[in-house]
Parts: structure tokens; C-alpha cells; sequence
């Protein structure tokens, strides 16, 4: 099963974050990366350049808004992710545990959804059953 | 025994069987670094395996009380280390090597409790260890049973439910094959560079074994074992870590990926077997294709040629990469199988090669290779021989002659899920 670790942070812990060495940071996160990828276990991961840079789309009004920066109320600034293909939920929380954040640095740790997630009758599934019968029966005629 | 070796604890363990699960998701992370740094240490693979199980009785019993240590793998490795001392002392082998490892507890424990891993010898280790696990003195069933022991960490029981036999029968296995690399004196190496094929070859035998018999489990109730496949992908992952420049490595990972990627699509939602020109594309994963093609780029541009690894990943790439079965490249299919039955001659390659002939060509050049295939009897008793001759009378008209062969497969088949497909098409053929 697969699970995403989504790696947010208070203003706090992204000033923090700052406030070490490029180099020290960029060399943990690698080793922490490195030991994910020897593991067998990490299949995606990116991390996100300043919220600032970004903007934000709101569907709330009938014509979606786009505003630059991040959304005013967030709390916490989503920084980045890594996808991990375990064996078990205490899996994910294990390597999750053992990301090299500080105070002010969070992991929400999310199961990835699978096609075993959807109903295999759902309509859109079901539609295609029919068009595949009517053309294999077309081809037959 | 004491065990209080850095026992830092950061979380904290409530008690309804979390920690346990807990203590097993560390063993599945650890166990290879732990098994393969104390065979290093003590010399012995096996009493490594026994004093790495030894510590997880005590980390099953230690964690759910105080929590699970910050630095679990270390914890454990510690702990099986003193354990190693105690037993020699007891057996008053009060050598030299009881005192070098004595030193380097202490040390390790003085200097750096948070940083006992040298990362490269690591990696060494596990490398042996999983040559070891896939030595050619042991069965092939020792050898896959030890590789999700020791190197994937499952546990007997796991491994038993798994390949649906007793508990028991995975212990006994996997004590004789300890003993049996005893007895052949088998050293914890990375073997030397002329016999880097062949004990490769082994291992990539062993993890492809481990994951055909999860999505096509050949006798029992169930169709696939997602589980065990899943396994046997991660396993392949960290060979390719640890061989960076072996193609078939890497093909081996492409052929997992891109096989595994038609899954979801492979049953219905009856549980039933979905053939490939019936699966719903949309329901392939489409992550797993990228990364098993992005695998197979990476063995290419090793620039050594593509293996039977490499080659079947190529196949599986045409199908993954088609929006159909009649837009699927069947022309190149056949090369692909006439390359790979050139280097890894076998019927069931040869059979394959009828069916993709049957879509490139017509069935009834591909209806020759089969009979030729039938006449040579080395298929026989094999049910997707009878099937595929079955499709392609059906596909020359032949319906008669078709429905016997669905029943003739029917017969053969071990899978149940198998067996009633084969009789429906049987029964559709009398239309």
C-alpha cells in the first residue's frame, strides 16, 4: 500500500528551516532520501519552491479566482511530499518518523487511494462494459 | 538479559497491539542490516539469523512497555551483539573475537548510540546476505523462504500463509537450509566477478519466483497475492540500489513493474481472471508503467544489451504502452519473444511466441508452432497449452474441435478462479 507523507510547517518552522545551513539540511534530507530509495520503499518525491512564488485557484465563485501567494487563512504551508510503498500503516509511520524535521515542521501521513478503492460497477465502468459488447457484437454481425 | 543498550525512547505505546505491529514494521525495515552486519561480525550466518530473532523476542517484549527506541535497528543490534558474548562466554570461547566484540559494543555505545551505520559497509552487507540467502547449494524453495526471512523480514508465519503451507514447514526449511550452508562452508561474500552471472542469475530467479507465484498463484482458492508481489518489487528495488550497473537488474525491476501495473485490471469484480484483451486499460496503473519503463530505459543505457529479463520487460512495455489489443505492435512482440527464445530457450516462451504470431500474423501459422509444441510433449500437462490451441481453433472456426481443448485445459488447471473461465469458454464455444 502506498502512503503519502505531506510535509507542512508553521511560518515558525519555515523561519527556523532558514536558519540552518543549506548545505546540512540539503545533506540530511539526501541521506534521509537515499535510505528510503535502498529500503525499496520510496516511489515519488518533490519538494516545493516558496508558497510566495505560488498562487492559489478558488472555485467558491461560479468564475474560479486566481490570487498570487498562498491562501490567506492557511496555517501551515505545504513544503512537499514523498510517496512510499509499504507493507503496513506502522510502516509508513516509521519512515515517516524518521524524516529529518525540526519544532514547527509536520508530516501528515495519508494512504494513496488504489482502483481496489473504486466500485469495480461504478457507472462510468459499467458504460464501458456496454459500448465493449455492442462493438464486439457489431464486429460479429 | 539486560537490554537497555540506547534506550532513548521518543514514542510513546499504547497498548492495544499497535506496538507490536510496530516492533514488526522496524523488523521489516531493519532486519537485512541487522542479519547481514552480525553475520559479518560473529562469522556465522546462522547463529546471526538466531541471535537477530533472539532480539526481536526482546524488542516484542521491551517496546510495548517503554516505547520503541529512537535508533530501533541499533537497539536491536546491540542487544543480539551482547547476546552473541553471553553465548560464547557460556560456551568459554573466550577468544579473541568475543573480545574484539565486546570492544566494539562498548564502543559504539560510548561514541555513537544514533549512528551505527557505516552506510557502504551496509550496503555490503546486505549484498551478502542476499547471496547468501539465494546460494546454489540450498533448494529453490530454501532460498526463496530464507530471502523473505532474513533479507524482506517476514515473519514464518507470513511466509507460510503466503505460499499456503504450514508454519512448520517454512521453520524446517529454513533450519535446514542454515545448516546446509554450514555444511558447504558457503562464505558471506559478493561472489567473485566470474561467477557474477550465474549467482545473479540466482538471485533474479528467486525474486521473480517470489512474484509469479503472487499474481498467478497456481493452485488454491485465490487468483492473486498482492502482498507477496509487492514484496518481491521492493526486494528488486534494493538489489538495484546495491547493483546500479547490472541491466538485468533493472529488468527484472521494469518487467515486476510493468506486469504488476495490470493487476487491479486482471480480475473482475467477482474475482474472476480478466483476459488481456478484455482488461479495462484505464485501470492499469499508470505510476508503475512509467517507473518499470523508466527501469527498463536504465538497463538500456547501461549500453550491455537487453538480457531475458530486459526482453520480457520490452514485451510487457508494448502492451503497457497500447491503447488496445489491435493497436498493440504484435510484429515487434514476435521479435521480442524469437530474441528471448534464442537466449532462454523454453516451451512456454515458444507458446507465448504462437500467441503473438496469432495476432500478427493469423491463427493459423501460430496454430503450427503450437501443434509442433504439442507433438514435442514438453507442455503436456501444462493447461494454457490446450487454451491457447483453443482460442486459435476457435479463431479458425474450428468450434468443435475448440470446446474439447477448453475442456482438456479445464481439467488441467490448478487455480479454481482458472478453471471456471476455462469452462465458460468451453460452453461459448457451443453457440
Amino acid at each position: 500500500m502506498k502512503f503519502m507523507l505531506i510535509m507542512r510547517a508553521t511560518d515558525a518552522g519555515v523561519e527556523a528551516f532558514k536558519d540552518l545551513p543549506f548545505e546540512q539540511v540539503i545533506e540530511a534530507m539526501g541521506k534521509y532520501n537515499e535510505s528510503m530509495i535502498k529500503a525499496g520503499v520510496l516511489v515519488a518525491g518533490e519538494g516545493l519552491t516558496d508558497a510566495a512564488e505560488g498562487f492559489v485557484v478558488d472555485f467558491s465563485a461560479e468564475k474560479p479566482l486566481i490570487t498570487d501567494g498562498p491562501y490567506g487563512e492557511t496555517k501551515e504551508l505545504f513544503n512537499g511530499f514523498w510517496i512510499v510503498e509499504v507493507s503496513s500503516r506502522e510502516e509508513a509511520a516509521e519512515w515517516a518518523s524518521r524524516a529529518p524535521l525540526g519544532a514547527g515542521s509536520f508530516l501528515e501521513v495519508r494512504r494513496v487511494t488504489g482502483v481496489e478503492d473504486f466500485p469495480a460497477d461504478n457507472e462510468w465502468i459499467e458504460k464501458e462494459a456496454g459500448w465493449r459488447e455492442e462493438a464486439a457484437q457489431r464486429a460479429q454481425q | 538479559m539486560d537490554a537497555s543498550a540506547n534506550s532513548e525512547t521518543a514514542r510513546s505505546a499504547p497498548d492495544d497491539g499497535s506496538a507490536e505491529r510496530a516492533v514488526a514494521a522496524v523488523w521489516r525495515i531493519e532486519s537485512a542490516r541487522i542479519v547481514g552486519a552480525l553475520t559479518r561480525i560473529v562469522g556465522d550466518f546462522g547463529l546471526a539469523e538466531d541471535l537477530a530473532q533472539e532480539a526481536l523476542v526482546d524488542a516484542l517484549r521491551q517496546w510495548p512497555v517503554d516505547g520503541v527506541p529512537r535508533n530501533a535497528g541499533a537497539w536491536l543490534t546491540a542487544v543480539a551483539k551482547r547476546k552473541a558474548i553471553d553465548g560464547w562466554r557460556r560456551a568459554e570461547r573466550l577468544d579473541a573475537r568475543v573480545a574484539l566484540l565486546a570492544h566494539d559494543l562498548e564502543r559504539e555505545q560510548a561514541e555513537a548510540p544514533d549512528l551505527p551505520w557505516d552506510p557502504d559497509a551496509v550496503d555490503d552487507d546486505v549484498l551478502r546476505l542476499i547471496f547468501i540467502a539465494c546460494h546454489p547449494v540450498l533448494s529453490r524453495e530454501a532460498q526463496v523462504a530464507l530471502t523473505l526471512r532474513v533479507v524482506g523480514g517476514l515473519s514464518s508465519e507470513e511466509i507460510a500463509r503466503a505460499f499456503l503451507v504450514p508454519t512448520a514447514t517454512v521453520q524446517q526449511r529454513i533450519v535446514r537450509a542454515k545448516k546446509t550452508l554450514a555444511a558447504a562452508h558457503a562464505p558471506f561474500e559478493v561472489p567473485p566477478r566470474e561467477e557474477h552471472t550465474e549467482r545473479l542469475g540466482a538471485i533474479l530467479g528467486v525474486l521473480y519466483l517470489i512474484f509469479n507465484e503472487a499474481h498467478a498463484a497456481s493452485s488454491g482458492p485465490d487468483w492473486m497475492r498482492p502482498e507477496l508481489s509487492d514484496e518481491a518489487v521492493r526486494l528488486a528495488r534494493v538489489l538495484a540500489a546495491l547493483m546500479p550497473r547490472e541491466p538485468e537488474v533493472h529488468g527484472l525491476l521494469a518487467l515486476m513493474e510493468l506486469t504488476a501495473a495490470r493487476f487491479a485490471a486482471r480480475v473482475d469484480r467477482n474475482g474472476d481472471p480478466v483476459l488481456l484483451a478484455d482488461q479495462d486499460r484505464r485501470r492499469w496503473d499508470r505510476g508503475r508503467i512509467t517507473r518499470g519503463r523508466a527501469s527498463l530505459a536504465t538497463a538500456d543505457a547501461l549500453g550491455r544489451g537487453r538480457g531475458a529479463y530486459c526482453l520480457q520487460a520490452a514485451i510487457a512495455e508494448c502492451h503497457a504502452v497500447a491503447a488496445s489489443v489491435g493497436d498493440t505492435d504484435w510484429d515487434r512482440i514476435v521479435l521480442l519473444y524469437e530474441a528471448l527464445g534464442r537466449i532462454a530457450p523454453s516451451p512456454v516462451v515458444e507458446l507465448n511466441r504462437a500467441a503473438a504470431v496469432a495476432m500478427a500474423t493469423g491463427p493459423a501459422s501460430a496454430l503450427r508452432i503450437v501443434d509442433r509444441l504439442g507433438e514435442s510433449g514438453a507442455l503436456r500437462g501444462y493447461h494454457l497449452l490446450p487454451a491457447t490451441r483453443g482460442e486459435l481453433l476457435r479463431r479458425l472456426g474450428r468450434e468443435e474441435e475448440a470446446r474439447s481443448e477448453f475442456l482438456v485445459a479445464a481439467g488441467l488447471a490448478g487455480n479454481d478462479r482458472e478453471r471456471s473461465l476455462l469452462e465458460r469458454k468451453a460452453l461459448g464455444a457451443e453457440k
